[in-house]
């Protein structure tokens, strides 16, 4: 049996090791982090988390319902493809700054750009 | 087969299944969204039995140690006894006044006598309740392992019911009660050679008193930054023990920040948490501590966190205040 991608890429450990990197690009970055004032920290990291075990290819009870309705707010705000295209960036600098090789990242950023209909509100 | 006990009732768990499981095929809701030990919606906490490592992964150190986990990821191999993670022991204690001593800065020092010890952690907090049910939370700032007596500082605030009370009425050798102590933001050894950061602003200064010195009595070697911020220098108190303290420990230091106008000698210029992060820019590898005002310790957990520290090693309890007092302090 093959490794799965979650597998590959390290597990639990991997998104760990990536959660907190990945949460202080999105909210250094001035073009999407106004979508994330006022927000309990504590709570929307456990949220990049989920996020992040998802892309990961791990254990995830995730659904597009979801995705739209957490989603839907923010969307009222403005939220478009440019902020979708942002956060899929710090994902992939993420992954390359812990040396993730590139064809993994690649299977990542396919899994993320899957949500992109579900988190835009289309 | 092992059993939950839960709320007074025993539920067979079976195999392979999962505390979050087993309780939801019982009839009983346990808040859950991921179901994958990521989200930690469902987390609760042991109070009998042993907790596989695994239903602990990814939780801050001192949820651990208290025996918290995520009911999802819980498979349990022997019997095991849960809880509810927001449902403080209702058991109380019954303390005794041994001495009251006002401070500076509007703050009156409570030194509380137990007939037992208190199982407690100096940062966490408990409730004090007075006889016709007013109750108010309040740090605790003493160190159990020493021969102290349990520590509260609570500013007298304009209109605050129980601090007013406090500094009018109580008198040494009066009783009160008290909660068992809870709370996250407080010291842990182990990687003693880390470095500390521990804001506060007002009272906030008494969970950071007693972790600071709690830090120093586990033999903590790495450097310890305390700020303390207040407007004015009168509200800042126990500076000359701070300072004290900074001259006996090399590793300890200490700066009171006044952020009004008038400061004198001997106290930085500006709020606590700009100055800290100005004198402190690259926090990757630190534990920070903040306590006190809401607003403050919002912004500090965004910016300690922009300047490198992890996540998990945010502790933050911020102080909101009753309502009685929050209008007359409006």
């Amino acid at each position: 049996m093959t490794a799965s991608l979650y597998e590959k890429l390290g597990g639990a450990a991997a998104v760990d090791a990536a959660v907190d990197i990945f949460y202080r690009k999105v909210l250094s970055d001035d073009h999407i982090n106004a979508f994330f004032e006022g927000v309990d920290m504590d709570k929307q990291a456990a949220k990049q988390k989920a996020f992040l075990t998802f892309a990961f290819g791990g254990p995830h009870n995730y659904t597009g319902k979801d995705m739209r309705t957490a989603h839907a707010h923010l969307v009222q705000r403005g939220l478009n493809d440019t902020h979708f295209n942002a956060v899929a960036g710090h994902l992939k600098t993420t992954l390359e700054e812990l040396n993730v090789p590139a064809d993994l990242i690649a299977q990542v950023l396919a899994i993320a750009e899957s949500t992109r209909n579900d988190v835009l509100g289309r | 087969m092992p059993h939950i006990h839960f709320e007074g009732k025993s539920h067979p768990c079976q195999d392979d299944e999962s505390v979050l499981d087993c309780l939801t095929r019982h009839g009983v809701a346990i808040p859950s969204s991921c179901r994958s030990g990521v989200c930690q919606t469902c987390l609760m906490r042991a109070v009998e039995g042993q907790v596989p490592e695994a239903a602990q992964q990814g939780l801050k150190e001192t949820l651990r140690t208290q025996n918290y986990f995520l009911a999802c990821a819980c498979k349990p191999k022997g019997d095991l006894g849960v809880a509810r993670p927001d449902v403080m022991a209702s058991a109380r204690t019954q303390v005794t006044v041994l001495a009251k001593e006002i401070l500076d800065g509007n703050i009156i020092r409570l030194r509380l006598g137990c007939p037992l010890p208190l199982d407690y952690r100096p940062g966490q907090f408990l409730h004090l309740h007075r006889a016709d049910g007013l109750v108010r939370s309040y740090s605790i700032a003493s160190l159990p392992q020493s021969e102290e007596p349990l520590e509260l500082h609570v500013r007298h605030l304009a209109g605050g019911r129980m601090s007013g009370w406090i500094n009018n009425t109580l008198q040494v050798g009066d009783t009160l009660e008290v909660s068992q102590p809870a709370g996250q933001c407080f010291y842990l050894p182990g990687q003693p050679e880390q470095g500390l950061l521990l804001i506060g602003t007002g009272s906030g200064l008494a969970p950071l008193w007693g972790i600071a010195r709690d830090a120093l009595a586990q033999g903590h070697t790495g450097p310890i930054h305390l700020y303390h911020g207040s407007h004015g220098p009168d509200g800042l108190y126990l500076v000359q023990e701070l300072r004290a303290l900074a001259r006996r420990y090399p590793n300890f230091h200490y700066t009171p920040c006044v952020s009004g106008l008038d400061v004198p000698e001997g106290y930085a210029t500006g709020r606590a948490e700009d100055i800290a992060f100005s004198q402190l820019p690259k926090l990757a590898g630190w534990r920070v501590f903040l306590c006190g005002h809401p607003g403050m310790v919002a912004k500090a957990r965004k910016k300690a966190f922009l300047s490198g520290a992890s996540m998990k090693d945010i502790y933050a309890d911020p102080f909101v205040l009753a309502p009685d007092a929050a209008q007359s302090a409006a």
